[in-house]
């Protein structure tokens, strides 16, 4: 006789699940106008997940027959992406409403894709995995599409539907190899059939598991869809595919390699080591001649990527925490760095090149010092927060003796920054063309929050965000 | 295992070789957006023999009621794919592969 499943570890979840079904319901009924409600609602949700998520189980629990497994990895790795959630909708209010594209459906869409990642986040069985991951992905989709009436953002989402599709795909056949090759599909049984190592065909399911998830992070020989989708959705979609599903989705490829496949580190610590050089080198080149600034941004992400799974390629605890402490860091700088993106309207139209911000030092001076700061941070320049995620990614893979890779990114460190340097140089050294609006309350406030962690104030959160990264990688660790 | 009798062997071949004409079907694929909505089906269709042959060859239900979930998901991917495509097309007035070109580099 089958037990009721133990329902406290997945609590957050299931109250975000039905917190989405009454947002929904609550726009049905509400109609036309009444986008700011529900936004505004979904952040409340997100909040008291986050609490959920924080009031929940000590510890690692396992529910639902091994299907779900709650720990401090993630719960670290959930904060992050609410945060990085609860900002994209209260980003995408004012866009919204000046885009006419106003419809409820938004947030909505926003609250399952994140409900999605949390569940893709705690999967602890094939299964789990690709229904969680399938959840945000067909969210993601829509939201891609979500200016119905714009070539451009219907283009993006039909590319990213059709890639997207196509990752699915080659995930699934890697998952059906590794099932019937180990006779398992929950992590913690694979994990103990694969520790007296692994026949062919459940390595040649891994490297598909594996292709897979580098889709969904747009590492590099599977990136080619970013650069058009950043560019094509709308811009507060593309504030938000930067960075929740990012960390999402790098969240579960350690999991995965880690949990299960991690008595095959020999195997896909050389296709990671190829997958992080490779994505810092594209990332830092592809940006070179970029005048939109969101494809800009799109192989910046590529590039930041590449740095992070410098970090999961050392194969470490270190080198895990070194890639959650990136993920956190490199939330701040993206969001703000999208915060300024968003504001960037010229008589009330919305210009996304980077020339269109030349001179805005002399029309915003605030908004331009806060983006020269981001620039600064993501080039990982001393003082500024990106220099230290990647002090925290570089240090374990050089511990583990990776000195190619760590050469590879300094010096795709170096070439990146010319392009964000170029930014600075339009903002502090172009003439103004045409001085851009007033950006509106909201994101002034975000870009000037954002701008303050990255520089400042992350010092005062460092040991906090260190100590709860570590915590998480031991958890991850401790339960092999 | 006797002569001409089918085995575990035959079925991974047969969704090796659905799974390849698939993928070869999303980049090969120069004429029209639905073909490539049939090569995402098709892969998906591969998985799932390669789940239920696997299955049974394990006497292991887990592999079905993958396969379960998969099916389930497929349908509404598709019905999302299907979608995007309308409003593509309202906008472009084609679903053409090569004409999908607006943004490049």
């Amino acid at each position: 006789m089958a037990t009721f499943p133990d329902l406290a570890p997945a609590l957050p979840e299931i109250f975000l699940a039905c917190a989405s079904m009454a947002l929904l319901m609550i726009g049905v009924f509400r109609g036309e106008g009444s986008l700011r409600l529900v936004s505004w609602l979904t952040v409340a949700s997100f909040i008291a997940t986050g609490f959920l998520l924080l009031q929940g189980p000590e510890g690692r629990n396992v529910t639902f027959n091994g299907l779900f497994v709650s720990d401090s990895f993630g719960t670290f790795a959930k904060l992050l992406i609410l945060i990085a959630s609860s900002l994209a909708v209260i980003l995408s209010v004012n866009y919204l409403e000046k885009e006419r594209v106003a419809r409820f459906e938004y947030p909505v869409l926003i609250a399952l894709a994140t409900l999605g990642m949390l569940a893709m986040v705690s999967a602890n069985d094939l299964i789990s995995l690709y229904v969680g991951l399938e959840l945000q992905s067909l969210a993601l989709y829509v939201i891609a599409a979500f200016k119905r009436d714009v070539a451009k953002s219907t283009e993006a989402g039909l590319k990213y539907f059709v890639l997207g599709a196509l990752s699915s795909g080659l995930l699934l056949y890697g998952s059906s190899l590794v099932y019937g090759f180990a006779g398992t599909t929950s992590f913690d049984k694979l994990a103990a059939v694969l520790e007296g190592g692994a026949s062919v065909g459940v390595v040649i399911g891994m490297v598909f598991v594996a292709a897979g998830l580098a889709f969904k992070i747009s590492a590099v020989p599977f990136h080619m869809w970013t650069p058009d989708v950043y560019e094509g959705a709308p811009t507060s979609v593309t504030a938000f595919f930067a960075v929740a599903p990012k960390v999402a989705a790098i969240t579960l490829f350690i999991r995965v390699l880690v949990g299960p496949f991690g008595d095959l580190a020999m195997q896909w610590q050389q296709v990671i080591q190829f997958c992080a050089g490779a994505s810092m080198i594209i990332g830092a080149l592809g940006a070179i001649q970029q005048k939109n600034i969101k494809r800009l941004m799109a192989y910046s992400s590529i590039g930041h990527i590449g740095y992070a799974l410098v970090g999961l390629s050392a194969g470490s605890q270190e080198g895990v925490r070194g890639v959650l402490i990136y993920m956190a860091i490199y939330l701040a700088m993206n969001v703000g760095v999208f915060a300024v993106i968003l504001s960037m309207r010229q008589s009330g139209r919305a210009v996304e090149e980077v020339a269109d911000l030349a001179g805005l030092s002399k029309t915003h001076p605030m908004l331009a010092f806060a983006m020269a700061v981001f620039m600064w941070s993501l080039a990982g320049v001393p003082p500024a927060a990106g220099f230290w995620g990647k002090w925290a990614v570089f240090l374990p893979a050089i511990q583990a003796g990776l000195y190619p890779l760590a050469i590879v990114g300094v010096i795709a460190s170096g070439i990146s920054c010319f392009y964000y340097l170029r930014v600075i140089k339009a903002m502090y050294f172009d003439d103004v063309t045409e001085p851009l609006d007033r950006p509106t309350p909201t994101a002034g406030f975000v870009v000037a929050g954002a701008a303050l962690f990255v520089f400042p104030v992350y010092i005062v959160f460092l040991s906090p965000i260190t100590s709860g990264a570590a915590a998480a990688a031991a958890a991850l660790f401790g339960a092999r | 295992m006797e002569f001409g009798s089918i085995g575990l062997a035959h079925y991974l071949t047969l969704s090796a070789i659905l799974f390849t004409i698939g993928v070869f079907g999303i980049f090969l694929n120069r004429k029209n957006v639905i073909v490539i909505l049939m090569s995402v089906e098709m892969i998906l269709l591969a998985v799932n023999i390669n789940l239920v042959s696997f299955s049974v060859y394990l006497n292991d239900l887990v592999g079905q009621i993958f396969t379960m979930f998969i099916l389930t998901v497929a349908a509404a991917e598709a019905a999302i794919g299907l979608a995007i495509l309308v409003v593509y097309f309202r906008n472009r007035g084609t679903i053409a592969v090569e004409d999908i070109n607006m943004m490049k580099g």
